[in-house]
């Protein structure tokens, strides 16, 4: 044990000299590689389409699933229950009455409160028509509220209030200011307040959120049912979470932490649309054009200067020398690749949110993280030809000419 | 005369088995120091293989190879590796110089195998390509050179290690007459002294006379070896 230990801790010391004594023979790469102008570009352009589509993809995809739990997340409940058959947040089923009580009734429960989630067509001063989502908070604890910017949160008593949530959708509905009147389901409503959103993204498909009292959605809205979407509730500890599961589980329903909703929605997307598979085949479709484009190129280049490599072995070249050599290459253009790749797609997307606010795309760390292991993919994939070539050839055939 | 080099009974064949294909019959030979030793015979009688296998290129299927006291068969594959850097310079017929890098860079390669710093390395290239008459071209690509000078430049690389020993395979092949009789005029003055061996391979009459000794082969055997005297093969 202790043997092998020194035994690997005397090759990696011998190996970080070697790499520092290498210095020199990685010049004389880097050299190779970038005075070949034409083979240098065409793999940086390689790897930097590869990057810039697949960060492109799954940054998109990534802002829609971000989007499609923001309502979720700016609600802000600890705990949802809800029908098992639920998917996504906006396609509720309504609960009895009596799962409010059974709720309240379970141990460990700090407070747990009804909220509705519901649709209505607002028709706005310009006469324009917009679908929003509505939400309705409970009329006394206001349980689920978002975080005012403008206005005060008990305005939402005042008659026919609705409070707006600002977030990259708000303009859809002319980007009402405080004392706007307009009509939803051909009741008369008021912005009394604005609110932000609680993550950076909003909701999906281009839908803006108004905010009122869970009675005044449920009663006095036209064309909404008078039901209970969701029993939103916190508990006393968090220790309190898996008998609270549990005991919602006897009753046929489902109680989720609010991360666990988050990712039972983001499933959905993934895994029970098109979405998901699409946009997985897209990312794939990108990585192999890049590696191929990169892989290619690169063996070309090794092809091309494999009499020389050769002549190195003869002159005296270890073979882990070349091996780290063209490794080395690899990595400059695959790390270049990437830099741009990102780059590209990041200035990509921060500019078509400039021209439309809501769109939906973020380059967030699990876009980078799979771009850049596709990177390294294609970096060691590349190599390893060139690799394998380079370490067939005989310095016997080199002098045979 | 102290030998720098001794060969026993090299046998190499190639193909499978059943049907081998013998390249060297059963080959001894031995190189003295401060010596310009000749391998001439007609095209396939197996001196490119028989250079390969006393360089440490090419194992031999029998025999020994004493190069400087080391038996170099013997030796692992980076031993052999190092061995040869540090002792061996090579000089391909078809120069093999990488055509991206410049005539310096392509010189300094052997030093930065051995861990000399760049600038160390280039300095010293440009002094031995001073030497081999290229004085201010170091920084041109060698593409950029004649044939002449492009084999200038692998001379230069192969003797940037200051080897004892440097081999040189068809070295005028590629070259017009004249200039390869200059190259090798040029080796034999400059390059051989003391404590250095050369040994070229070649079937190419018109430099013969350069020689000190020559080795004859034939069919993968030594026919002849002798001192060279004057008109002993024909031009
Ligand atoms: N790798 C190989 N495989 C099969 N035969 C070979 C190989 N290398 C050399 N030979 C054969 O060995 C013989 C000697 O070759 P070589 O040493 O290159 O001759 P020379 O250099 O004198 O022209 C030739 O018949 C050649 O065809
Ligand atoms: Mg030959």
């Amino acid at each position: 044990m202790l043997k092998s230990a020194k035994k690997a801790a005397g090759y990696i010391k011998s190996s970080v000299i070697n790499l520092a004594g290498m210095r020199g023979l990685f010049r004389i790469a880097l050299k190779l590689l970038v005075n070949d102008k034409g083979k240098f570009l065409t793999i940086i352009i390689g790897v930097t389409f590869a990057v810039f589509l697949m960060n492109q993809m799954t940054s998109m995809f990534a802002g829609i699933l971000e989007s499609s739990v923001s309502s979720v997340a700016n609600v802000g409940a600890q705990m949802w229950v809800m029908d098992p058959s639920v998917e996504t947040v906006a396609n509720s089923i309504p609960l009895p009455d009596y799962v409010l009580d059974y709720v309240r009734s379970i141990k460990g429960v700090k407070f747990a409160e009804p909220i509705y989630f519901g649709g209505g067509l607002v028709k706005l001063n310009s006469g324009k028509y917009q679908y929003a989502t509505i939400i309705g908070l409970d009329d006394t604890s206001l349980f689920g509220r978002p975080v005012i910017i403008d206005g005060n949160i008990k305005n939402i008593y005042e008659s026919h209030a609705f409070i707006a949530l600002k977030d990259a959708n708000y303009n859809l509905l002319d980007s009402p200011p405080i004392g706007t009147t307009f009509e939803v389901n051909d009741y008369r409503g008021v912005i009394v307040a604005l609110a932000k959103t609680a993550t950076p993204s909003s909701g999906l498909f281009g839908i803006p959120t108004l905010y009122t009292t869970y009675s005044r959605a449920t009663q006095d809205l036209p064309n909404t049912r008078y039901v209970m979407s969701y029993v939103i509730l916190d508990p006393k500890k968090k220790t309190d979470i898996p008998y609270i599961e549990r005991k919602v589980g006897d009753l046929g329903y489902l109680a989720l932490t609010q991360d666990d909703f988050e990712s039972k929605i983001k499933n959905y997307y993934i895994y029970k649309t098109s979405m998901g598979m699409n946009i997985g085949l897209m990312t794939l479709i990108s990585f192999i054009v890049g590696l191929s484009i990169a892989g290619q190129t690169f063996y070309a280049f090794v092809l091309e200067n494999m009499e020389k490599f050769g002549a190195l072995k003869a002159i005296g070249a270890q073979k882990k020398e070349l091996i780290y050599m063209l490794l080395f290459q690899a990595s400059v253009v695959s790390f270049i690749g990437y830099g741009f790749g990102i780059l590209l797609s990041s200035m990509m997307i921060a500019f078509a949110k400039l021209r439309v606010p809501n769109y939906v795309a973020m380059v967030n760390y699990t876009s980078l993280t799979i771009a850049f292991f596709m990177v390294l993919l294609i970096a060691g994939f590349s190599s390893y030809l060139g690799i394998r070539k380079v370490l067939k050839i005989e310095p016997f055939d080199i002098f045979r000419g | 005369m102290e030998t720098i080099l001794k060969a026993f009974n090299i046998v190499k064949w190639f193909g499978d088995r059943d049907n081998k294909m013998y390249a060297l019959k059963e080959i001894s030979l031995e190189a003295h120091y401060k010596e310009i030793l000749f391998i001439i015979g007609p095209s396939g009688s197996g001196k490119t293989t028989l250079l390969s296998v006393i360089s440490g290129i090419l194992r031999p299927n029998e025999g020994t190879v004493i190069v400087k006291d080391r038996n170099i068969w013997e030796m692992n594959g980076d031993e052999l590796t190092s061995f040869r850097l540090n002792n061996i310079g090579f000089v391909f017929q078809d120069y093999h110089l990488f055509p991206k890098l410049t005539s310096a860079e392509n010189v300094a390669i052997p030093l930065i195998l051995k861990k000399i710093s760049w600038d160390d390395s280039i300095k010293k290239a440009l002094k031995y390509l001073e030497i081999v008459g290229l004085g201010g071209k170091g920084e041109l690509p060698p593409y950029k050179l004649s044939g002449g000078e492009q084999q200038r430049v692998a001379i230069a690389r192969a003797i940037v290690s200051e080897p004892d020993l440097i081999i040189f395979d068809e070295p005028t092949a590629s070259l017009d007459g004249e200039t390869g009789r200059q190259i090798i005029s040029f080796v034999k003055s400059n390059l051989l002294n003391e404590s250095r061996t050369i040994i070229i391979v070649t079937h190419d009459a018109r430099i013969y006379e350069f020689a000190d000794r020559i080795i004859h082969m034939e069919d993968g055997k030594i026919k002849q070896s002798d001192e060279w005297k004057g008109d002993m093969y024909e031009k």
